[in-house]
C-alpha cells in the first residue's frame, strides 16, 4: 500500500512524514518524527500513555490514523518546556517524586496540562476524573494528585 | 565510617529531587521500545490460540515469499538437550512439541517494517491438534485432569499425586493436635484468589543483534540484564560472556521483568537475517497473554485461638498453579502465612501445580498476598467472632526479634511491634464510619534479599563522583544510591552521578527484585565509597608524609587525624581529584559481594470501604499504610512504594483476575477488561514510615517494595465484612459477586 505525504505542525514546528494508511498517529510520532517521548502502552485508548493534543483537544494517539493528522496543531511532551523552562507540572512532578518508573509521565503531564487550560481550579474529584483515562501502576496515583494540584495553585497565583 | 544515628545524617532522610527527573518529565529518557539502529528489522511472534495443542505443522512459506521479510524461527532454531530451569525457558520461549496455553509463542518473523512483520505473521500456517486442557487449580489435581507435562513433577511429590502436581512441601513446628486441643475455638475455611497480571505500563521489548560468530548486543527494559544475558544465552546454547545487555529505562516490571519471553527471539531471528538487528515489542494483549502473571491460589486454613485471642494452633494448605511449568510461589507463600505471629505448633503444607496458562513470573511478594488473604481473613472472622479488637490479637501473638520465625530461621531486629502500635496511635482508626461502611485491618510481611552485587565508583578529576551499578532504576532508586554515596563521602549529593551499566562494565548483578537494591546496591554503594575514602587517605598522607592511619575522612576532605599526625590544611575532594594523576593515577572504589544482613519488613494496613447495597460496587473511602523501612533513605520514594503497593493490591482484591473460557482462551487481554484501579477509583493513601533501623545495613534500611501489597487483599476482604456482613472468600470481589452475596445472605 502506498504511503501518504502528511503536512502538519507538531509543537508549533512545521512537519512532513509518510504514513502508512494503517498507522496510528502514535506510530508517526514516534517511528517518523522520532518523539518518542510519547509512549505505547495498550494501543487500545485504555492506559493514556500515548496522550498529545490535537488542535487544543486530548486524545490518546493510538486511536488516532497519522494520515488524520494533516494541517493539525499537536501538543506533545517534547513541547511542554519552553525555551529551556520547565512547565510547572514538569517541575511539581519532579518535587512531589509523583513518578515512579516514569513510563505513564508523558502522558499524564500532557493529560494534566490539558485540564489546566480547562479548569485551573480543580478540586481532587476532578483531577482524579480527568485523569481517570490514565493509567499508573507504580504510584497509586497520591503523588500524581498532589503535584497537579499544587502545580495549579502555584500557577493560579502566578496568573 | 558511615553515621549511625537520625541526627548525624546530612542527606539521608531527605527529599532531593531524583537524577533522572527531567529526562523522565521531558520524554527523552529512552524506554524498550525507543530504540532504532541502521538496517533494524521488527520482529513479530505467532502465538497459539489454543489453550493445549500438538502442534503439526508450521509452514512460512508464504511469509517468506514477501518481500522484506528476512528470517523465520521455529523451535527446531534453538538447541536441544537442555534441562531444567533452562529448558523451561527455552520451552516457554518457543513451543517444542506442543503449545502449552493460549499465547504460547510458536514462531516468530522478522521483516523491514513492524507492519510488514505483524502480516507476515499471519501468513505462518500452523496446524494444531487440539488437546484437552485445564486452567483451574483444583481441576488441574483431580484424577481427571489432562496430564500438561508427563514427568515434570521432582522428588519432592509423594507417590499417588496427579502428574500435574509438579513440587510438593511441608514444614511446621510444635504438636498441632495439642495446639488445637488448647484453643476454645478452631475454625477452618477455604480461600481463593485469582491470577494477576503486575500491569507495567510499558509491554516488553527489545532490540537484539547478533552475527553468525555468536558475539551479540541486546538493549532491553528488564530488571536485571545479567538475567537477561544467562537466560538468553542459555536459551541459545551461548556463551555469556558474548552478550552484552544495556538496560533501557524500564517502564514497571514488579518481578514480571526479572526474566526472558521474547528477548531470545530477537537473537535468533538477527542470526538468521546476517546479523542486522531485531527489534520486537510486545502488544498489551501478548503481554497479558504471554508474560507472567502470578500463581491463582486455592487455599485451606485452619487457626485455633483462645477466649482471649492467644493463637494456639495453626494450618495452612495451599495449591497454587503458576502455569504449564513449575514455579508457582507457594513455597513463598507458606514462609509468609503465619511470619507476623508466634505459634506454639504450625503446619504449612503446599502443591506447585501445572495448569495451561502462561508461565508465572515473579509479582511484587510472590505469594504473600494470597498467603495473608487466606490467614489474615480467617483471623478477622475469628476475632469478630471472640468479639476481640484485630489489632489487639495482632499484638498479643506478635512476631519477636531474635525469636524464631513460622518459617524456620531467627529474625534479627524486626520493627512489627513498633508499626503495630504505629497503626494503633494513627486517627484513621478512630474516624467515624456511616451506614454500609466498614473498617478493615490486615499486616503483611516480606523478606530483603542480598543477591549478587557489583558496585563501582569513580573519582573525577574535577572531585565529582560517578557510581556505576548494576541494578535498573524502576523507582528513583538513582538518588538513594546518590544520597548514600554522598552522605558517606561527605559531599554534595548534586556532586554524585549514578549511572546504570550495561553487563561489559560490572560483575555479575542480580536484578532490582527481591526488595534488594536499596538495601544491597546501597550496601555495596557504601563500601565502595569507603573504599576510595581509604584510597584518597592514602593520597594524603604521601603528600603529607604521614601514616595513612593517621589520616582521616570528613566534610569531603582528609583531615590529619588528630594533633599528634601534624599540622595540614585539610585537602579537599577536588584537590585529591584534581591531583590524582600525580599521585598514583586514578582513584575508584569498588565492592563484589552477597550482601548479608537483610532486613525484613512487616507492615499493617487500615481500609474503610463503603459498598453500595444496590449495586455491590465498593470504593475506597480511606487507606492508611503503616510499615517498618528500618531507615528510609529518600522518604518520598519509600511512600511512593507502600502507596503504590497498596494500590495493585486493592486492585487485585476488587478487580483483577485472569478470565479464561471453557477452551482456555484468555478472555480479558486488554486493559479495558482486564481493569486495573484508575485515578478516580481512589483515595490519598496515608502512610506512617515506621523505621527501627536494620543493624545489617550501614544506615539501617529494610527492604521496602513488596510487603505493601500483600495487606490490601484481606484488609479490603474484612472492611467488606465489616460493612456488609458478608465474608467474601474468593476474590476479586467483584460487584456482581458481592451484590449475589449480600442477596444470598439475606435470603438466608
Amino acid at each position: 500500500m502506498s504511503k501518504i505525504h502528511i503536512t502538519t505542525k507538531v509543537n508549533g514546528e512545521e512537519v512532513e512524514f509518510l504514513a502508512d494508511p494503517r498507522d496510528t498517529l502514535l506510530d508517526c510520532l514516534r517511528d517518523q518524527l522520532e518523539l518518542t517521548g510519547t509512549k505505547e502502552g495498550c494501543s487500545t485508548g485504555d492506559c493514556g500513555a500515548c496522550s498529545v493534543t490535537v488542535d487544543g483537544t486530548l486524545v490518546c494517539s493510538c486511536l488516532m490514523l497519522g494520515v488524520e493528522a494533516q494541517d493539525k496543531q499537536i501538543e506533545t511532551i517534547e513541547g511542554m518546556a519552553q525555551d529551556g523552562e520547565l512547565h510547572t507540572l514538569q517541575r511539581k512532578f519532579i518535587e512531589h517524586a509523583a513518578l515512579q518508573c516514569g513510563f505513564c509521565t508523558p502522558g499524564i503531564l500532557v493529560a494534566a496540562k490539558a485540564l489546566l487550560e480547562k479548569n485551573p481550579d480543580p478540586n481532587e474529584t476532578e483531577v482524579r476524573y480527568w485523569l481517570a483515562g490514565n493509567l499508573c501502576r507504580c504510584t497509586g496515583y497520591d503523588k500524581i494528585i498532589r503535584a497537579v494540584m499544587d502545580a495549579a495553585a502555584e500557577m493560579r497565583g502566578a496568573a | 565510617m558511615a553515621k549511625d544515628t537520625a541526627n548525624e545524617l546530612r542527606i539521608v532522610g531527605t527529599r532531593p529531587d531524583r537524577p533522572d527527573g527531567l529526562d523522565k518529565v521531558t520524554g527523552r529518557a529512552r524506554y524498550g521500545a525507543d530504540i532504532s539502529a541502521a538496517g533494524l528489522l521488527h520482529g513479530a511472534v505467532v502465538r497459539s490460540p489454543h489453550a493445549h495443542a500438538r502442534i503439526v505443522k508450521i509452514d512460512a512459506s508464504k511469509a517468506l515469499a514477501l518481500s522484506g521479510v528476512k528470517a523465520v524461527v521455529t523451535r527446531d532454531d534453538f538447541p536441544t538437550g537442555l534441562t531444567g530451569e533452562a529448558w523451561d525457558l527455552q520451552e516457554n520461549t518457543m513451543a517444542g512439541e506442543r503449545a502449552l496455553y493460549d499465547g504460547h509463542a510458536v514462531a516468530a518473523v522478522a521483516a523491514t517494517s513492524a507492519q510488514l512483520a505483524r502480516d507476515a505473521a499471519k501468513l505462518i500456517e500452523v496446524e494444531y491438534e487440539i488437546l484437552p486442557h485445564v486452567t483451574d487449580v483444583d481441576a488441574a489435581m483431580a484424577p481427571d485432569a489432562p496430564i500438561i507435562r508427563e514427568g515434570a513433577a521432582d522428588h519432592s511429590v509423594p507417590d499417588g499425586l496427579h502428574p500435574n502436581v509438579v513440587r510438593y512441601i511441608e514444614f511446621g513446628h510444635g504438636d498441632l493436635e495439642d495446639g488445637f486441643a488448647k484453643a476454645d475455638i478452631v475454625r477452618e475455611h477455604q480461600y481463593k484468589t485469582e491470577a494477576a497480571h503486575q500491569g507495567y505500563i510499558e509491554p516488553h521489548a527489545c532490540m537484539g543483534q547478533m552475527g553468525a560468530d555468536g558475539k551479540g548486543e541486546m538493549w532491553v527494559c528488564t530488571q536485571g540484564h545479567w538475567y537477561i544475558r544467562k537466560m538468553c544465552t542459555q536459551v541459545l546454547g551461548l556463551d555469556a560472556s558474548q552478550l552484552r545487555v544495556t538496560p533501557s529505562e524500564i517502564g514497571g516490571g514488579f518481578g514480571g521483568k526479572t526474566t526472558i519471553f521474547m528477548e531470545p527471539l530477537s537473537l535468533a531471528l538477527s542470526r538468521k537475517a546476517g546479523g542486522r538487528p531485531v527489534k520486537i515489542v510486545m502488544s498489551r494483549s501478548e503481554v497479558l497473554r504471554a508474560t507472567g502473571p502470578t500463581a491463582s491460589a486455592s487455599m485451606d486454613v485452619k487457626i485455633g485461638m483462645t477466649k482471649d485471642g492467644k493463637i494456639t494452633a495453626g494450618s495452612a494448605t495451599f495449591r497454587m498453579q503458576g502455569g504449564a511449568f513449575a514455579g508457582a510461589p507457594v513455597d513463598m507463600a507458606l514462609y509468609c502465612a503465619f511470619a507476623a505471629y508466634k505459634v506454639p505448633a504450625l503446619q504449612h503444607v503446599g502443591y506447585d501445580v501445572l495448569a495451561n496458562r502462561p508461565k508465572a513470573a515473579a509479582y511484587r511478594a510472590p505469594g504473600s498476598p494470597m498467603a495473608a488473604f487466606a490467614v489474615e481473613s480467617l483471623l478477622d472472622e475469628m476475632c469478630n467472632e471472640l468479639g476481640l479488637d484485630p489489632l489487639d490479637v495482632r499484638v498479643k501473638n506478635a512476631a519477636q526479634s531474635h525469636e524464631t520465625s513460622s518459617f524456620g530461621p531467627k529474625f534479627g531486629v524486626i520493627g512489627l511491634n513498633e508499626t503495630l502500635a504505629a497503626t494503633q496511635a494513627h486517627p484513621n482508626l478512630s474516624a467515624p464510619l456511616g451506614p454500609n461502611q466498614g473498617r478493615g485491618i490486615a499486616s503483611g510481611f516480606w523478606f530483603n534479599h542480598g543477591g549478587d552485587t557489583s558496585v563501582s565508583m569513580a573519582l573525577g578529576e574535577d572531585g565529582t563522583v560517578t557510581v556505576s551499578i548494576g541494578t535498573p532504576d524502576i523507582g528513583g532508586s538513582r538518588a538513594s544510591m546518590a544520597m548514600m554515596a554522598a552522605e558517606t563521602l561527605e559531599i554534595p549529593y548534586d556532586n554524585v552521578r549514578v549511572n546504570i551499566v550495561e553487563t561489559g562494565a560490572l560483575g555479575v548483578n542480580e536484578p532490582t527484585h527481591g526488595s534488594r537494591a536499596t538495601f544491597a546496591t546501597g550496601k555495596a554503594t557504601v563500601e565502595a565509597a569507603q573504599g576510595m575514602i581509604v584510597e584518597m587517605c592514602k593520597r594524603a598522607a604521601a603528600k603529607w608524609g604521614i601514616e595513612p592511619d593517621a589520616v582521616e575522612w570528613r566534610d569531603g576532605a582528609a583531615h590529619p587525624a588528630g594533633p599528634n599526625a601534624g599540622e595540614y590544611p585539610p585537602m579537599t575532594i577536588g584537590e585529591i581529584g584534581a591531583a590524582m594523576s600525580n599521585t598514583g593515577g586514578p582513584i575508584a572504589g569498588h565492592h563484589e559481594s552477597v550482601p548479608a544482613g537483610v532486613g525484613e519488613s512487616f507492615g499493617t494496613h487500615v481500609v474503610d470501604v463503603e459498598v453500595d447495597p444496590e449495586t455491590g460496587r465498593t470504593t475506597i473511602l480511606r487507606y492508611l499504610v503503616v510499615q517498618d523501612a528500618g531507615r528510609a533513605i529518600h522518604p518520598a520514594y519509600v511512600e511512593g512504594q507502600y502507596q503504590g503497593g497498596a494500590v495493585q493490591g486493592i486492585g487485585w482484591a476488587l478487580n483483577e483476575e485472569y478470565v479464561y473460557d471453557d477452551m482456555g482462551r484468555l478472555q480479558n487481554p486488554v486493559f479495558l477488561d482486564y481493569r486495573v484501579p484508575v485515578a478516580s477509583d481512589l483515595p490519598m493513601i496515608d502512610t506512617v514510615i515506621v523505621e527501627v533501623p536494620n543493624p545489617g545495613h550501614p544506615y539501617g534500611v529494610r527492604g521496602v517494595g513488596e510487603t505493601g501489597i500483600a495487606p490490601p487483599l484481606p484488609a479490603v476482604a474484612n472492611a467488606v465484612a465489616a460493612a456488609t456482613g458478608v465474608r467474601m472468600r474468593h476474590l476479586p470481589i467483584t460487584p456482581s459477586k458481592l451484590l449475589a452475596a449480600i442477596k444470598a445472605s439475606k435470603n438466608g
